[in-house]
């Protein structure tokens, strides 16, 4: 149970991080000024959230490493984030469209999670889902506004979504690190999840009026650590201080 | 009411002044106070949005989720910042995106030391120390600035600037007390931005050509010289403080003037720097540029949108 659990917030705890992480390379670079500061917001929540995340799973691994250590001094089989979250950031559109899958993925999970009965994950879900309610919205206006905007913003935003489907489908990647987790209720109500997910996601590219793609691959690898090519290249710059200059305290 | 001439408008406008009261967005004002204004007040803004890019360069690779956090939090400021003094000199008529494209053509300036290179993880430290500790100085007078709207963001940007400061300097004060290769990279950062944040108070009082008026109209309440001799006064014991080392072998305590002495500064390097010539002016700009363009079909995006959607609800309402 105990290995499950800490499992399940490596996975938690990575896609905030690896997301986090994402979204901050775009921090001074954003298509408006506006923006550039609500791609940075969302990067400060996630980042927020993996450091809640990593640091319960290191206190339930109990070998005393902090949410550094696990941030920082892992390597890259030992990272569970899902493979959409590494995905490089592209264009603003396949920014959007890879914070909007994810965004309609973790507010009903949070809302789950709420009811966990591990209190500690309950109160790190309770506020989570107060910021991802805001990152959902954020997403979602902009599918619609790119989507149904001019020619060139709808076909950008079209085939970021063409692209990212495959990687969305690995939300929904189960194992026995869930089904012992739902036993013990950490995980509640999990069933619905994915009906969840498609209502949000189905009604938003509707009113955006784009194509759902009819590619049902899964490309799955990053909840077991077989990752991308991206993800060393994240790690490179993501570990660098604690790689080349160890033991220190900054 | 009868038209009031020039010379009483203008002498109506200096008696505000004078007597300290803010002129406002819809005040008559004479033309060049004007433009100085916008000159200066967009001059900052673009300094708060290029500056972000030095520090952005590390955000990637902060040492701890702490730091990485602080430092996002940090240049998102920096981007406020702007946003606020964008608006500021659109309540003098200025249009925003004109202002932006001055800019990237060069015409419009934005402060010198965001040239300077960032190299190591101590530059985080020296330059919220440094360069935001100068900024300060030059900025806490601006919140008496004469024109209100400027005035007023002043003082919310100097609230988040002195915050900035104390996490520039807690990072040095960290490296300084850490391994011998920490302190060592923290001095590094201190001798490569200690002259910078000195140039960046302009050019000495003999040689400011804008000064005496900027001083006439309340814009600016101190001369370059006094506020760079402020600086140096407040910055050289918190060096001491840490340990470091200033890099000016002209530095010492002067007991008759109750001030530090201090070197002369390179001012061909700084006019160089200006001009263009400094280690990332093109990388800066470029880096600006290319937001601006690649997010072009986003704003178009956006804009279309919004037509459509006027015209969706006022067929709906019709």
């Amino acid at each position: 149970m105990e290995k499950a659990l800490f499992e399940y917030l490596l996975r938690l705890g990575d896609d905030s991080l690896i997301l986090g992480h994402r979204l901050s390379e775009w921090c001074g670079h954003g298509p408006i000024l506006e923006e550039d500061i609500a791609l940075t917001n969302l990067s400060l929540d996630l980042i927020g959230q993996a450091t809640s995340f990593l640091d319960y799973a290191g206190k339930v691994e109990g070998k005393g490493r902090s949410e550094d250590d696990l941030a920082f001094l892992r390597f890259d089989k030992d990272y569970r984030n899902l493979l959409l979250v590494e995905r490089p950031n592209g264009d603003f559109g396949v920014t959007i469209m890879r914070q909007f899958l994810f965004d309609a993925y973790r507010k009903p999970l949070f809302e789950r999670l709420v009811h966990s009965s591990d209190e500690t994950i309950a109160a790190i879900a309770a506020k989570s889902l107060k910021e991802t309610k805001y990152h959902l919205k954020h997403s979602s206006e902009w599918v619609i506004r790119l989507g149904d905007g001019t020619e060139e913003s709808h076909e950008r935003i079209q085939e970021a979504l063409n692209d990212l489907w495959k990687y969305a489908a690995e939300i929904f990647y189960e194992d026995e690190v869930d089904a012992t987790l739902k036993e013990a209720g950490v995980l509640p109500n999990m069933e619905t999840l994915r009906a969840d997910w498609e209502e949000i996601v189905y009604s938003v590219l509707k009113e955006a009026t784009l194509e759902t793609p009819d590619n049902n691959w899964k490309q799955e690898g990053g909840r077991k650590g077989l990752h991308t090519e991206h993800l060393g290249y994240i790690l490179a710059e993501l570990q660098y201080m604690q790689r080349a200059y160890p033991n220190m305290e900054w | 009411m009868k038209e009031l001439n020039i010379d009483e408008l203008k002498r109506r406008f200096q008696e505000k002044i004078d007597n300290d009261i803010k002129i406002e967005p819809k005040d008559w004002m004479p033309d060049d106070y004007r433009q100085t204004l916008i000159r200066q007040i967009s001059q900052h803004a673009h300094s708060e949005v290029v500056g972000m890019l030095p520090e952005g360069n590390w955000i990637t690779r902060a040492p701890n989720l702490r730091r990485k956090a602080v430092l996002l939090a940090k240049v998102q400021d920096e981007a406020g910042h702007g946003l606020y003094l964008y608006s500021a000199v659109e309540t003098l008529g200025a249009d925003r995106e004109e202002t932006i494209d001055d800019l990237h053509s060069g015409k419009a300036k934005y402060s010198s030391i965001f040239n300077y290179p960032t190299l190591t993880w101590a530059d985080m430290g020296a330059v919220g120390w440094l360069v935001d500790g100068a900024a300060i100085m030059n900025q806490v007078p601006l919140c008496r600035c004469s024109y209100g709207p400027y005035a007023r963001a002043m003082v919310r940007v100097c609230k988040e600037e002195s915050f900035h400061q104390r996490q520039g300097f807690e990072i040095m004060m960290k490296l300084a007390s850490g391994t011998p290769e920490q302190k060592a990279m923290a001095q590094d950062a201190l001798n490569r931005f200690w002259w910078p944040a000195l140039m960046m108070f302009g050019p000495n009082d003999a040689d400011s050509k804008h000064t005496q008026q900027s001083m006439d109209w309340k814009i600016k309440r101190h001369t370059n010289d006094e506020l760079r001799q402020q600086f140096v006064d407040i910055t050289v014991p918190q060096a001491e403080m840490i340990g470091l080392e200033i890099p000016d072998p002209d530095l010492k305590w002067n007991e008759e003037t109750g001030h530090y002495d201090f070197g002369e500064i390179n001012w061909d390097e700084f006019w160089q720097v200006v001009q263009g010539n400094g280690p990332c002016n093109k990388d800066r700009i470029d880096a600006r540029r290319k937001a601006k363009e690649d997010g072009m079909w986003v704003r178009e995006a956006a804009n279309a949108y919004a037509e459509k959607r006027k015209a969706r609800l006022a067929k709906k309402a019709s």
